[in-house]
């Protein structure tokens, strides 16, 4: 089988990824700027072809707990939704960290606080690299900056998910959901057998065969020693995909004297920035988080030790540039261009905020 | 010298294989142990103890999975319909059962239950009404009779501020999806026996595809309520029966 070539918005390139990548379940609840995802799968009818399972649910709560309930099972399940959903999503997102499930989570972000609106922003990104639910947990964040990387992200984030036991979450927002681009869709992915789940997933409740001790997939333990373990095995692992999985891109950044950070659609906006800068004679260039949970906080520290400043661009009030200060330790000075409410900076915009820092 | 009494050819009743040898951490009289030995009797006479998936709850039940020897997957407080949802509709084949308290079922996890019964997902839910939150200490539920006492009501349930009791499986037996709705109770040997039909059923429609399935138990929680075993159990015949009359609401 082929590859194909085709024009896609980024949400339905979502949903094209999901089948061909051999999920075998989507549940989700209607919620712009991402609904086309849903909508996409049902057009689709992948279960008269592949057999995956796509559930519109009564709301993001229980569409989590179905995700929760899929994963359990050890079957390759994923939900979508944008910023207000996700905050409902929360408790079951907890739960799935704490009973280490794998899964895929796509945030289309909009706006907020609150209803807010339905134009894209990145303000979710706290809530998604800081654990926006209880207790110690990471989600192996991917941001995508193009519709091909929404296709890509989705068998990636699955991937990693099982890999590391951790859900992934791919952090999209307004923007890439809603443009169109052509992109590459992979060849079709047979769904795993029940065989090969066994194998891979030893810990999935899917029915004890006799002989084997029956699996309870939980997040509850009241020894708070056998907890404190739990967590330190948990945390571990953490440590593992931050020594193994950060992922960045850079564009001109050899040679940089000044550094922008950007991620998602505001990356887009920075490569013109810097483009335009560069052809005034100013040598900046961009680096891209594609992982902003593990961050690539080695390359940034190596990079304060070369530019002259560094800065920020995203669509919110500075978030991500708390973990580029953390990761400079002082080194330079990271200014911050951001954007709310759902306006997208110009890249004229942009090049006037770094010009003001020169 | 080995009791003379106690000889396996005199031995009527036996401890069903899919009960674990775990001690039930619950209050002796409490209704759980007996819905959960209902529960093994029949998964191990329907020979399915490989084929169950089962949905624990966040109650005084949450620990069920260390008593019943099947794969659990263990739920958010109120979520597991949505959890059985989808474990059901990925693993067709198998039979798939959620066991929630009142808290549980009906006031956290309302919509999660409403949906999942009107979806007519194929699954058995096992609501066990005792009227109070048992784990949590006493408080009141949604089930708590109007007068009845709880920590958080603790004169009685006054239903200018607390509202009414909620009779849930009546609101569920009509939701379209659900094929046998019924209220039981475990606290004579012969309510015993309904409860086993009853659970044999819904196990069976469960497999048979043919909808949602509801098994309430009318339950008592001696703790919560204050008293011995056996004034739980009269003071459940003398108040709660009334409100909550035993029997099947639907079955079709
Ligand atoms: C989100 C959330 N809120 C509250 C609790 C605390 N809590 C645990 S069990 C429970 C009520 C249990 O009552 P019920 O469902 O009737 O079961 P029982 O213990 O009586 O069997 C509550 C409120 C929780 N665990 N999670
Ligand atoms: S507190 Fe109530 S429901 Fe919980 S174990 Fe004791 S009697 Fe049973």
């Amino acid at each position: 089988m082929k590859n194909e070539l085709v024009l896609l918005k980024g949400n339905e390139a979502i949903a094209h990824a999901a089948i061909r990548c051999g999920a075998d379940g989507y549940f989700g609840y209607p919620i712009t700027p991402q609904s086309e995802i849903m909508e996409t799968l049902m057009e689709l009818r992948p279960w008269d072809t592949t057999g995956m399972v796509v559930l519109q649910a009564e709301s993001e709560v229980a569409s989590i707990n179905m995700v929760f309930g899929g994963a359990a099972t050890g079957k390759k399940v994923m939900t979508s939704s944008s910023s207000p959903g996700v905050s409902l999503m929360q408790e079951g997102i907890s739960f799935s960290c704490g009973a280490d499930l794998p899964m895929l989570l796509v945030n289309v972000m909009r706006g907020g606080p609150g209803l807010g609106t339905i134009q894209p922003s990145q303000a979710d990104y706290f809530q998604t690299v800081k654990g926006g639910g209880h207790g110690d947990y990471k989600l192996i964040t991917l941001a995508p900056s193009s519709v091909q990387e929404m296709v890509d992200f989705v068998d990636l984030g699955f991937e990693l998910s099982f890999k590391y036991l951790i859900p992934c979450m791919i952090l999209a927002d307004g923007v890439i959901g809603q443009m169109m681009e052509p992109v590459t869709l992979p060849p079709y992915k047979p769904r795993r057998t029940a065989e090969q789940i066994a194998a891979e997933c030893p810990w999935a409740a899917n029915g004890k065969p006799a002989g084997r001790y029956r699996n309870v997939v939980t997040s509850l333990e009241l020894d708070p020693a056998k907890m404190e373990k739990k967590n330190e095995v948990r945390q571990e692992r953490f440590r593992l995909v931050e020594a193994t999985e950060v992922r960045y891109e850079e564009f001109l950044c050899e040679d940089a004297d000044y550094l922008i950070v950007a991620f998602g659609s505001a990356a887009r906006v920075c490569q013109s920035a810097v483009e335009d800068l560069r052809s005034q004679g100013i040598k900046v260039g961009l680096l891209r988080p594609i992982t902003l949970w593990p961050f690539p906080s080695k390359v940034l520290s190596k990079y304060a030790e070369k530019v002259k400043c560094m800065m920020t661009v995203e669509l919110n009030a500075g978030q991500m540039n708390e973990d580029v200060r953390l990761a400079v330790n002082g080194k330079v000075h990271v200014y911050h261009y951001g954007r709310m409410g759902g306006i997208v900076p110009t890249p004229e915009e942009v090049t006037e905020a770094l010009k003001s820092h020169l | 010298m080995s009791n003379p009494i106690i000889q396996p050819e005199n031995l009527v009743y036996d401890k069903s294989a899919v009960l674990t040898d775990n001690v039930m951490h619950y209050c002796p009289g409490c209704s759980h142990g007996t819905v959960h030995r209902i529960v093994a009797e029949v998964i191990e006479e329907m020979g399915l103890q490989d084929q169950t998936i089962g949905v624990a709850p966040v109650g005084c039940a949450v620990f069920i999975y260390n008593y019943i020897n099947v794969d659990f997957a263990e739920s958010a407080h109120g979520r597991a319909p949505a959890i059985a949802t989808a474990i059901k509709r990925l693993n067709p084949d198998k039979l798939v059962f959620t066991y929630q308290g009142d808290g549980d079922l009906a006031a956290i996890g309302t919509a999660e239950t409403i949906h999942a019964c009107n979806r007519g997902e194929n699954i058995a839910i096992i609501f066990i009404n005792n009227g109070i939150y048992g784990m949590t200490g006493g408080q009141m539920a949604p089930t708590t009779l109007l007068g009845m006492k709880s920590s958080t009501c603790p004169t009685g349930r006054e239903p200018h501020l607390n509202g009414y009791p909620l009779k849930i499986t009546d609101m569920l037996a009509l939701t379209e999806g659900t094929c046998y709705v019924t209220r039981q109770s475990v606290h004579t040997p012969s309510s015993v026996k309904k409860t086993k039909r009853a659970i044999r059923k819904a196990f069976d429609n469960s497999l048979q595809g043919k909808g949602t399935s509801v098994v309430e138990v009318v339950s008592t929680c001696n703790s919560g309520w204050k008293m011995t075993p056996v004034e739980a159990n009269r003071w459940m015949e003398e108040n709660m029966f009334p409100f909550y009359p035993l029997g099947d609401l639907k079955d079709r």
